[in-house]
């Protein structure tokens, strides 16, 4: 196995190129300090359809749809999609792609779904067995909550660790070869579930921290790098408690982020003036992150060298209600032009 | 490979001490006043009730519950009661505008699948606890009831 270095890390023998991507987004998304770098948003939360899942599947399909059409490919042209998003039974994902018979690889990763499907969309070409992929995420604040906590009209105070489901959604087009500009995977740290026995629901970054810790451990390990080869290193929705209790745990292991890190849920909303408590969380945080603001500024050279890494707390509301704690996974991905 | 360096004992103090705790004072005042304003809210309808109509205290009472009930179903359907809520918490919570605002919301929220397997079964969701217990502790406060009036009275 050439290809692995360390523990767990993995080299792409001829590196995968992201060729084209795009995001689409709700209202308060377009509204936060992000907002002007998302070009395809809606002020209404049904995005014109009958209900919330169905909205969720329609900005799903925007998003691969503008990627297709950008690409100047057509769907026959891409060998495998790889997405997956919050609902059951990944039920976003599986009608997104219901229309053009490509084949499907159906993820759930909770939040940390983004960087799940490159990995596995960029092994897939770098293995040899296709040129094209695509990697598709998506979340609904309102489908969220109706998935995961009360509905949404009754009268509920959130305690300040709680965060708010990004309405969002990502997509990435994988290439082997391209001659155009692009942002290359080079190395891949895949995830292990982490579970420290947090079992309070309102706080997620809690649960999910540990995890991040240890996929970047491994992955600083295993490459020999430290936080400042990086220009930016981001995590996918651990939230202003997540954020600060990873930087700790790392600390404690001499391991400084320092001033390049940063968390998605924390860029896509303003936390003085948008009412998100801790910051923002799912699948579409860290993919619409990734796919409207941080791609499109390493293609203007802003960051070079990035590590995305997603996080998600795998939990489901019965293993909740049955007492058990939240296992937390953190997928990383190198990110380089 | 050395994985986090830490009991989960000790990281549950290091989430605890990082973990921002809910504002209890200002959350307690807010409750205080906005259910105390719910609550003079039914108080002046029932006046209202009694001065207007020639009812006995017990029969304004009623009406008293069933326009509070109405209030709040009306203001969650119009998307204001969960903004209260926001502020009041359990001030929201416990008046009896809190039990209709717990039943109005998933008959909206549930509309999508249909009345008979939707909002049916699912009106229940978070008020249904209520309900059955409320039912239970009455049963068992009857029996008391029962025999403390027929046996010792």
């Amino acid at each position: 196995m050439n290809k692995k270095i360390g523990s767990g890390t993995f080299i792409l023998s001829s590196p995968v190129k992201i060729t084209q991507f795009e995001a689409v987004v709700g209202q308060k998304e377009h509204e936060g300090p992000l907002g002007s770098n998302f070009l395809y948003w809606s002020d209404d939360e049904y995005f014109g359809q009958k209900s919330f899942e169905k909205a969720e599947t329609y900005i799903q399909k925007e998003a691969m749809n503008h990627v297709i059409e950008k690409s100047g490919f057509s769907a026959k042209d891409i060998e495998f999609i790889f997405a997956g998003d919050l609902l059951n039974q990944c039920a976003g994902s599986n009608f997104c792609v219901r229309d053009i018979a490509v084949q499907f690889f159906g993820l759930y990763g909770a939040c940390s779904t983004m960087a799940e499907a490159l990995i596995l969309g960029s092994m897939v070409i770098d293995g040899g067995f296709a040129d094209r992929t695509l990697a598709l995420t998506s979340s609904h604040f309102c489908s969220a909550e109706r998935q995961f906590r009360f509905p949404l009209e009754y009268g509920a105070q959130r305690p300040p660790a709680a965060q708010w489901t990004v309405t969002g959604a990502g997509c990435a087009l994988l290439e082997k070869e391209s001659a155009g500009p692009s942002v290359v995977i080079e190395k891949v740290t895949p995830g292990a579930v982490c579970d420290m026995a947090i079992t309070d629901l309102a706080n997620m970054g809690a649960a999910m921290a540990p995890a991040a810790a240890l996929t970047l451990k491994r992955y600083f390990d295993d490459t020999k790098t430290s936080p400042s080869d990086y220009d930016l290193i981001v995590t996918g929705d651990l939230g202003k408690v997540g954020a600060d209790i990873l930087r700790e745990l790392l600390l404690t292991d001499g391991i400084d982020l320092g001033s390049v890190y940063n968390d998605c849920g924390l860029m896509i909303y303003d936390l003085e003036t948008q009412d998100v408590h801790s910051g923002g969380s799912g699948c579409g945080c860290s993919a619409s992150v990734l796919c409207g603001y941080i791609l499109p500024e390493m293609l203007k050279k802003t960051y070079r060298n990035v590590l995305f890494v997603t996080t998600g707390a795998l939990m489901s509301p019965t293993s909740s209600l049955q007492g058990e704690s939240i296992p937390g996974i953190a997928h990383l991905v190198n990110l380089k032009v | 490979m050395q994985v986090i360096f830490l009991r989960s004992e000790d990281y549950a103090k290091l989430v605890e001490q990082k973990t921002p705790n809910s504002p209890m004072l200002k959350d307690c005042f807010f409750a205080f006043v906005i259910g105390g304003a719910i609550c003079c809210l039914g108080q002046g309808i029932k006046d209202l009730i009694l001065l207007f109509f020639e009812l006995d205290e017990e029969t304004a009472g009623t009406w008293t519950t069933i326009c509070l009930v109405f209030l709040s179903a009306l203001f969650t359907g119009i998307g204001w009661y969960d903004k209260l809520a926001k502020i009041g918490g359990a001030g929201t919570l416990v008046p009896v505008t809190g039990f209709a605002n717990a039943m109005a919301s998933p008959a909206i929220e549930f509309k999508k699948e249909g009345l008979v397997l939707g909002i049916g079964p699912k009106l229940f969701t978070v008020a249904g606890s209520v309900i059955v217990y409320g039912t239970v502790a009455a049963f068992f406060y009857g029996i008391i009831y029962y025999v403390v009036t027929t046996f010792f009275l």
